[in-house]
């Protein structure tokens, strides 16, 4: 990485040529354009160009009612798609002050817990491979693997996940899924280890990492970004505790922070977090109550007029659903707040005067999902 | 750094008495003809709320012309931008453009809301308080065709680059 100060003896723009990542390019994962303004291998200007998949969901959700949009929230985010259910049933159940069985919150946090591992599985691997390593990618997806199978168990889908309802859940979990839980939280936990040891301890891997792509704490304020972005700069701000929501308060777990500020934070805030997950889920195993996972919830929802917010703390960071309602069937407004997007709105600032290579794993360690920036 | 709840009801109190211009919710509401199907205009410009039933702690609503003070007050109390958004109020012939903001440090939420008339839908931009402001209000000038006065930049982010549409509009058809 260059100074800062040493920038402008770089931008005489007679040196400069632009270089266009994208929209189909190995490193941006997905649709997503990237216009860099060159001088030489220095990055001068980058400036994203999104929209690409763009599908309109908050307009499709005025033209349904509010049970039909659920299965929307799922496609967002695919890789985080329980925690935008919760989100989104949250805010319903908000609004129509329905009541959830125990059961049912402890069976979603178990859920989310397990499909944010699956999210941070994806992540790590692709990352290592816009690094150049291909191998982790094979042993990140047999240990993913085994968490789909999981999970379509009890929610029928292996991705694109639509499992919780209003008032609870639509299936209750059964004894091979809470053993498989089990079997896996064994399984998973020395393999973190050695994926420390294997590639996190990396000389290689530290290189390219260290020190590159620093996001301060402020910038992330002034953005609006969330998720392991803020927390590797320093900030302990989780939705699960600074806005405590479902039966997260119940459980000892703690927000790894990193304040070094560079992409090596956000990875390590990633792999730490594997672990508190596998101890929230552990824990929620261990005492879960019995009972229903359905509450009463009336044929025909219509929510008192008036608007309702409900964050979430999904894989990539805060999502927040903000939601109005005309005591109508239909939503009168859904806004979807997604943390891909606010994270990638500070690329711009952040990759100025960098090298490509460098730029390239900044933009891997915000860990975007396409579908999430554009909707 | 962390404010309380009744510091930052206080501030805005301040700032609204000073702005000298009431912010127009009651009118808006009057001119609504009949029984429209929204929601009551909150009683004053800042209003506490219940979290557990709202979501969020703090409901201001500003004139149009004031969205930056506010902006300022939330950024000196070391508030993050979370997101910028618009509503369509047809029947009242209105567009609210809705601010939330979240703290780094605090459980604290707010939101704030301003109104602008339909058929000119014109209010400045916060991008020079929160740069991220950018592209949200890029945003909401697809969907809404709010048009952020100062903004650099307002061609489409998210809808295809001939955009003349906005389909976040109720009146608007595919």
């Amino acid at each position: 990485m260059i100074a800062s100060n040493d920038i402008p003896s770089r931008t005489n723009p007679q040196e400069t040529f632009v270089l266009n990542l994208g929209p189909q390019h190995p490193a941006t994962h997905g649709v997503l354009r990237i216009k860099m303004t060159m001088n030489g291998e220095y990055v001068i200007r980058a400036e994203p160009v999104i929209g690409y998949i763009h599908r309109m969901h908050e307009k499709m959700g005025e033209n349904r009612t509010w049970a039909q949009f659920l299965p929307n929230t799922g496609r967002i985010d695919y890789l985080s798609a329980l925690h935008y259910n919760h989100a989104f049933v949250g805010a319903v159940e908000r609004a129509a002050q329905i009541e959830v069985p125990r059961r049912a919150e402890y069976i979603r946090v178990i859920t989310s817990e397990l499909n944010r591992i699956s999210s941070h599985l994806v992540w790590w691997s692709a990352f290592l491979l816009d690094l150049g390593g291909l191998t982790p990618l094979l042993y990140a997806f047999d240990d993913r693997e085994k968490i789909l199978d999981l999970l379509e168990g009890v929610t029928g889908s292996r991705l694109t996940y639509c499992y919780f309802r209003f008032g609870g859940l639509c299936n209750d979990i059964d004894d091979e899924f809470i053993q498989g839980t089990r079997t896996f939280i064994a399984q998973m936990r020395p393999r973190l280890k050695m994926y420390r040891e294997l590639v996190t301890d990396n000389i290689i891997l530290r290189k390219r990492l260290e020190g590159i792509g620093p996001i301060s704490a402020e910038m992330c304020r002034k953005y609006g970004a969330t998720g392991p972005v803020i927390r590797g700069s320093g900030v302990a701000y989780d939705v699960r505790k600074s806005e405590p929501y479902s039966v997260y308060p119940e459980f000892a777990f703690e927000i790894p922070v990193f304040p070094e500020s560079d992409s090596m934070a956000r990875y390590l805030v990633r792999m730490e977090e594997m672990a508190q997950s596998l101890r929230i889920i552990e824990q929620a195993l261990g005492k879960l109550p019995p009972g229903p996972v359905m509450g009463k919830v009336p044929r025909v929802l219509k929510l008192p007029p008036g608007d309702y917010c409900y964050a979430v703390e999904a894989a990539r960071g805060r999502f927040l659903v903000r939601t109005v309602s005309d005591h109508k069937e239909f939503p009168y407004r859904v806004k979807l707040r997604t943390p891909s997007f606010s994270n990638l709105s500070l690329y711009e600032e952040a990759c100025k005067g960098m090298m490509l290579p460098d730029a390239l794993a900044l933009l891997g360690s915000l860990d975007l999902v396409i579908p999430d920036i554009d909707r | 750094m962390i404010p309380s709840l009744e510091q930052l009801s206080d501030q805005f109190t301040r700032l609204i008495r000073l702005g000298a211009v009431a912010p127009n919710v009651q009118d808006s509401a009057a001119a609504s003809p009949g029984p429209t199907a929204t929601p009551p205009p909150s009683p004053g410009p800042v209003q506490p709320v219940d979290y557990s039933l709202k979501g969020y702690h703090l409901d201001i609503t500003v004139p149009p012309g004031q969205v930056i003070l506010a902006a300022e007050i939330l950024d000196k109390n070391g508030f993050g931008l979370d997101a910028i958004t618009g509503v369509d109020w047809i029947a009242q012939d209105e567009m609210e453009v809705v601010y939330d903001y979240f703290h780094p440090l605090s459980p604290l939420r707010v939101v704030v809301r301003a109104r602008v008339p339909r058929s000119h839908p014109e209010i400045p931009t916060i991008y020079k308080v929160f740069p991220g402001a950018n592209w949200h209000e890029r945003e909401t000038h697809d969907f809404f065709g709010i048009r952020f006065l100062g903004h650099p930049d307002l061609t489409p982010l998210l809808l295809p680059e001939d955009a003349d549409y906005h389909p976040l509009r109720k009146d608007f058809n595919a």
